[in-house]
């Protein structure tokens, strides 16, 4: 089977536009949460939330001037401008930019989304009410849909291999990232642009979540302290908007081209709960399930695994990944070091598995595991390292993340060093 | 130029993102000003929106230019 590399990053965050600058950020253990400022949030529950910081562009905002013209960001969703933002940062990151017609045509695109343009989709249809059909915009529906994310980036590029998308919820960046390493492994493409991205804080999403009970809702006295994966006070995820884009490389097209690799997607793994819409399987078997079909792609046994960056949403399900774990690692648990980085980025839904991936690159490379923030009493003993409140500098040669989403859809990329 | 031109004229620059110098009486939206389809539906939407008419689809099919926009808004309003 034909081996896949990463050789390019990007990343729009709630701590920062940028992946190096949002990294060392994560590794200094801050949060990106505050109080809403994208709309008036008095009448939702939640008041807070990670939102990608807004600026000029210096010291890590984000500017989306910079990353796409003013008046095409009038027609499209901001998921869709976090989006062009991450992929114009990985695809020069990965120095990929071909002009000959082979290339492009053996270059594609697969980037998801886990809701796409709902805040679009609410305000146009307020205005359908208001004022009727003939005020809705001829881009509301090409800005709104989930893969002119993979169109827009393919526009931009010339890359015209597989065009794809990917939408399970708050899977979707890992499972983006593992079938677009598929699609190199089969020879449909030798490189594929992917990720996800997601901007859902807006009224109807955090309305949504609340009435799924899924968010923190406790904290607006010091929202930085409500994303608190592990521990016995967490109340709900904090809702978080981004998006995280790899370049993904068959290594020998990588290696000839003299590329920056850095890491191999070793192993994938997908899974089913068939349980229940919005909590996970019991005990996780699911989430299980896919993290060992992961190892078995990648031919290893669990003991190799070094870091895990968890699911680990701040919610109740938590402790049963850890439990999954746990089972997983067997007497091995001792020695793996397991963390969320959504104690600093919140869960950007769509993107986490993306922006995750990304983190478990990064640990393999600098051989350092981020660490959960506000983890000050455990929620359950366990043999494996937390890494609570600091980053913990380790030996990571194999990095797991772990991504499970609404429905009931698991999947697990295994990463390692080259 | 009248009050009508002008007002079009800004709509166009904005929409379209061009130079106001670009939008001269018979310049194309989609030849000459980098519109495609979806732009021009926008704009006539635009138009609407600003002058409080209605333009009907097959009217604003023969709205190519600049020119023709000032025209069937001028006689229209």
């Amino acid at each position: 089977m034909r081996r896949v590399v990463v050789t390019g990053l990007g990343m729009v965050s709630p701590l920062a536009c940028g992946v190096e600058e949002s990294w060392k950020r994560i590794l200094d253990g801050q949060s990106g949460a505050g109080l809403i400022t994208r709309f008036d949030a008095s009448a939702v529950t939640t008041k807070y939330a990670c939102e990608v910081p807004r600026g000029d562009g210096s010291d890590g905002t984000f500017n989306p001037d910079d990353w796409m013209p003013a008046k095409e960001q009038r027609k499209v969703d901001d998921f869709i401008v976090y989006a062009m933002s991450a992929a114009e940062q990985a695809v020069k990151d990965s120095g990929w930019m071909p002009e000959d017609t082979e290339s492009l045509e053996r270059t594609g695109v697969l980037i998801g989304s886990g809701i796409g343009g709902l805040g679009t989709i609410a305000d146009t249809a307020v205005l359908l009410k208001e004022r009727g059909p003939r005020r809705v915009s001829p881009f509301f529906i090409p800005g709104s849909l989930i893969n002119l994310i993979s169109g827009q980036v393919s526009i931009k590029y010339g890359f015209k291999g597989p065009n794809h998308s990917v939408v399970t919820a708050c899977s979707t960046g890992a499972h983006a990232i593992g079938d677009a390493a598929r699609l190199i492994q089969w020879e449909d493409a030798d490189v594929m642009i992917a990720g996800g991205a997601e901007a859902a804080i807006c009224e109807i999403g955090i309305a949504g979540f609340n009435a799924c009970k899924a968010l923190s809702t406790k904290r607006a006295d010091d929202p930085q302290s409500a994303s608190r994966p592990y521990d016995e006070d967490r109340d709900g995820f904090v809702m978080g908007e981004g998006a995280g884009v790899v370049v993904l490389e068959e290594y020998e097209h990588a290696k000839a081209r003299g590329a920056k690799i850095y890491a191999e997607v070793l192993g994938y793994g997908l899974s089913g709960d068939a349980y229940h819409i919005t909590a996970p399987s019991e005990n996780g078997e699911g989430g299980e399930r896919a993290m060992r079909n992961a190892l078995k792609r990648a031919g290893l046994q669990p003991d190799a695994i070094d870091y895990i960056n968890a699911h680990g949403t701040s919610t109740m399900a938590d402790v049963i990944e850890l439990g999954a774990v746990e089972r997983l690692l067997g007497n091995a648990a001792g020695k793996a070091t397991m963390s969320s980085t959504k104690s600093s980025t919140g869960h950007l839904l769509g993107a986490a598995g993306a922006i995750e991936a990304i983190f478990s690159i990064l640990a393999i490379r600098d051989q350092v595991a981020p660490p959960t923030i506000n983890l000050d009493t455990p929620a359950a003993e366990t043999p494996l390292s937390l890494a609570a409140n600091e980053a913990q500098p380790r030996e990571i040669n194999i990095a797991l993340s772990n991504s499970f989403g609404f429905g009931g859809t698991n999947a697990s990329l295994i990463m390692g060093k080259v | 130029m009248s009050d009508i031109a002008d007002r079009v004229k800004k709509i166009v620059v904005e929409h379209l993102g061009v130079e106001e110098d670009k939008v001269a009486e018979n310049a194309s939206f989609i030849d000459d000003l980098g519109a495609d389809s979806l732009d021009t539906v926008e704009l006539v939407m635009a138009f609407e929106e600003e002058f409080g008419i209605e333009i009907p689809d097959d009217a604003a099919e023969t709205i190519q230019t600049f020119g023709d926009a000032v025209k069937f808004i001028t006689e229209a309003s």
